[in-house]
């Protein structure tokens, strides 16, 4: 499909802090009920931000002065567990246009990519410096630029990085490969031909 | 220069670059359920396009499916909806689907080996993060997110870079009580939860050889949970006895020729790797979970360790777990009383994981007051065991002998914890929430210290409990 290329994001962000952020706490599987992802947004985070009885906990995602940010922070191994891309569609519609962690669990790093949703790393220092300057200033802006693998926010600069296919996708609008794929279906069909599927009994 | 199983996997398979520099694989073999497929679908139509090779996907009904009571509608309208979407799909798009009435239906890493569909040097997606299961039969299998499963229903392929490759090779005798499941939640634990983030992880060595297929496939099952999207085995004579006359594989003259083309995938003998770990199985015990990832494991004689003793990366993670779970460093989980047992899930819940099970479990009781459910993994499972009278045994014993399903793994239906009620549990992930109560706590397990906990009220060492069997 073709798609804007994606070289920057820019908007104010609010740390989740914690590592080994699973897709459990993203969005626990008892909201994954659903034909469509429609919805999905409302239920980001759900245990980590209310109580069982419904009660909010004054998350930072909640708190007023981080109402309208677009980037998350958050640590290590971010997005770690279950495939569901109902995790990166509750971010995104939960209104993120970014993370920036630690690093990512590999399966939730590509559907997170195939979305549009870039997912940078940095090191702990940065995030940790990055965590306190926005939660002592959420009007903060925060910069990541995908082309140098930048983040700016304030004074504080530090680099990011980003696997090199996911970089090139995003940057180039085919973070979404199907239009690709589909353009070598005739190739598929050679090579499938060659190699048999399951015998039908 | 010897090539490894996945080189040899993914070059046969491999459609050509992508202009982000990414491979385009052709998928052997697509699976699908109810969850991460209907929007998936839905894309499908959006776009106007077909799928192309319906015959190399196959369907089931796992996440959402009640275990006790299976009239349809559902009670619950939400997953009732679900499934109906799922037939609807598959009869719209001519796709197999191994639904409740089949006979066949059952979790789809259960499925697909019984059937014979998961086939040695075959790649395999599905939108599930335990394909990996797959991998025991010596096929590279990939958990994909939804988009992915559009691309695969469009294409029969996805766009994917290459992963390295990490040879697991374990040596030696398992002691007595010490199970495949064992083996890889020491596995996880010694090399991280992301220690296998950009790996496919190779199972190898004397150990691993000597195990069955269903032990196989619980360890590759949990790949995932250390980071490695992919697990496998290479194929042997006891792939193909497993296989063979199984309904979906080659059959007479064909089967020859498949096996001799099996043979040719494992790995070669001077094959080159990224990285080697070498463990010991003499030094693996019964391990059980304390934490929130399956990385936080001890022996069953060990004490929950303080998170000072821990390297930095693992402490505030520790820390976290403790205050959840409610344990303090030093304690010894042996002795813990539970409220649940749970002996289900696609990690645990095949044929040879019940007989196992049952030998110690027979003229036994579950203890008063505790909640006990077994939840076999396929109707082809639940069958085979009511043929031998395993379910009985369980039956007899206090547990409540269920349908197929994923049942308690994951709080998609109605088994769920209830508060914080702590799960002696069989299955794969003891995250925050993760078996339906956002405070209830999951202890991951063999099945057989499962059974122990589930007769003695608490977290036992099962080599003790059933020590006069």
């Amino acid at each position: 499909m073709s798609l804007s290329p994606i070289r920057k994001i820019s908007g104010r962000a609010v740390p989740v802090e914690g590592d080994d952020i699973d897709t459990d706490r993203i969005i626990p599987a008892r909201y994954m009920r659903c034909v469509t992802f429609d919805g999905l947004g409302d239920f980001l985070f759900r245990d980590i931000r209310q109580t069982p009885e419904g009660k909010s906990k004054n998350h930072p995602i909640d708190q007023v002065q981080f109402q309208g940010a677009t980037i998350l922070v958050s640590g290590m191994n971010f997005g770690c567990g279950s495939s569901r891309e109902h995790a990166p569609q509750a971010i995104v519609r939960a209104g993120f246009q970014a993370v920036i962690a630690g690093n990512f669990a590999e399966i939730f790093f590509g559907n997170s990519t195939t979305l549009g949703l870039p997912c940078v790393s940095a090191k702990k220092e940065d995030l940790q410096a990055l965590t306190q300057l926005v939660t002592r200033e959420p009007a903060t802006q925060v910069e990541i630029d995908l082309e140098k693998l930048k983040v700016t926010a304030g004074k504080l600069s530090f680099p990011v990085t980003m696997k090199a296919s996911a970089q090139q996708g995003l940057l180039s609008g085919r973070f979404d490969a199907i239009a690709d794929l589909l353009a070598n279906l005739p190739k598929v069909k050679d090579l499938a031909a060659r190699i048999p599927g399951p015998t039908s009994p | 220069m010897g090539k490894t199983l996945f080189q040899k996997v993914w070059d046969r398979h491999a459609v050509g670059k992508l202009p982000d520099g990414s491979t385009q694989l052709l998928i052997g073999t697509h699976l699908i359920h109810e969850v991460t497929s209907p929007q998936a679908f839905g894309m499908l139509r959006d776009l106007g396009l077909k799928v192309a090779f319906p015959q190399r996907t196959f369907a089931t009904v796992d996440h959402i499916v009640p275990t006790d009571q299976r009239v349809e509608p559902f009670q619950d309208t939400l997953a009732d909806a679900m499934i109906k979407e799922l037939r609807k799909n598959c009869a719209d798009f001519g796709i197999t689907f191994f639904d409740i009435p089949s006979g066949k239906q059952g979790i789809v890493h259960i499925v697909g080996p019984e059937q014979g569909i998961t086939q040695p040097g075959t790649t395999i997606a599905c939108g599930d993060s335990h394909t990996s299961t797959h991998g025991a039969f010596g096929a590279v299998a990939f958990g994909i997110g939804t988009s992915q499963v559009r691309d695969v229903l469009a294409t029969q392929t996805m766009a994917l870079s290459p992963l390295k490759v990490r040879k697991i090779e374990v040596r030696g005798k398992l002691g007595p009580g010490v199970y495949a499941k064992d083996i890889i939640l020491h596995v996880i634990r010694t090399l991280g939860v992301n220690g296998g983030t950009g790996f496919a992880y190779e199972y190898a060595g004397p150990t691993i050889e000597g195990l069955s297929l269903e032990e196989r496939m619980t360890i590759c099952n949990m790949s995932i949970e250390g980071g490695a999207r992919v697990g496998y085995v290479n194929p042997d004579q006891k792939t193909f006895e497993y296989l063979k006359g199984r309904p979906y594989c080659p059959k007479g003259k064909d089967w020859d020729a498949a096996v001799q083309e099996w043979k040719q995938v494992a790995s070669d003998p001077d094959a080159t790797y990224d990285d080697v770990k070498v463990l010991e199985a003499s030094e693996i015990r019964p391990t059980v979970t304390w934490g929130i990832n399956p990385g936080q494991g001890i022996f069953i004689d060990e004490a929950i360790p303080s998170p000072e003793d821990l390297p930095e990366a693992d402490r505030s993670s520790a820390r976290e777990a403790l205050e959840f779970m409610k344990f303090q460093a030093g304690q010894k989980l042996a002795g813990q009383k539970i409220q649940v047992a749970f002996f289900g899930s696609c990690t645990n819940a095949r044929v040879s994981d019940f007989v196992e099970a049952s030998k110690f479990l027979k003229g036994r009781k579950v203890a008063p007051g505790i909640r006990a459910i077994a939840v076999p993994g396929s109707q082809g499972v639940s069958k085979v065991c009511q043929e031998m009278g395993i379910d009985r045994i369980f039956r007899d014993a206090g547990f409540d002998w269920r349908e197929a399903g994923c049942s308690m793994c994951l709080g998609m239906n109605p088994d769920q914890l209830v508060g914080d009620e702590i799960c002696a549990s069989s299955s794969n992930r003891n995250f925050k929430g993760r078996q339906g109560s956002p405070t209830g706590r999951t202890l991951l397990m063999s099945p057989v210290m499962v059974v122990a906990a589930a007769v003695t009220g608490e977290v036992s060492d099962a080599r003790k409990v059933f020590s006069k069997t």
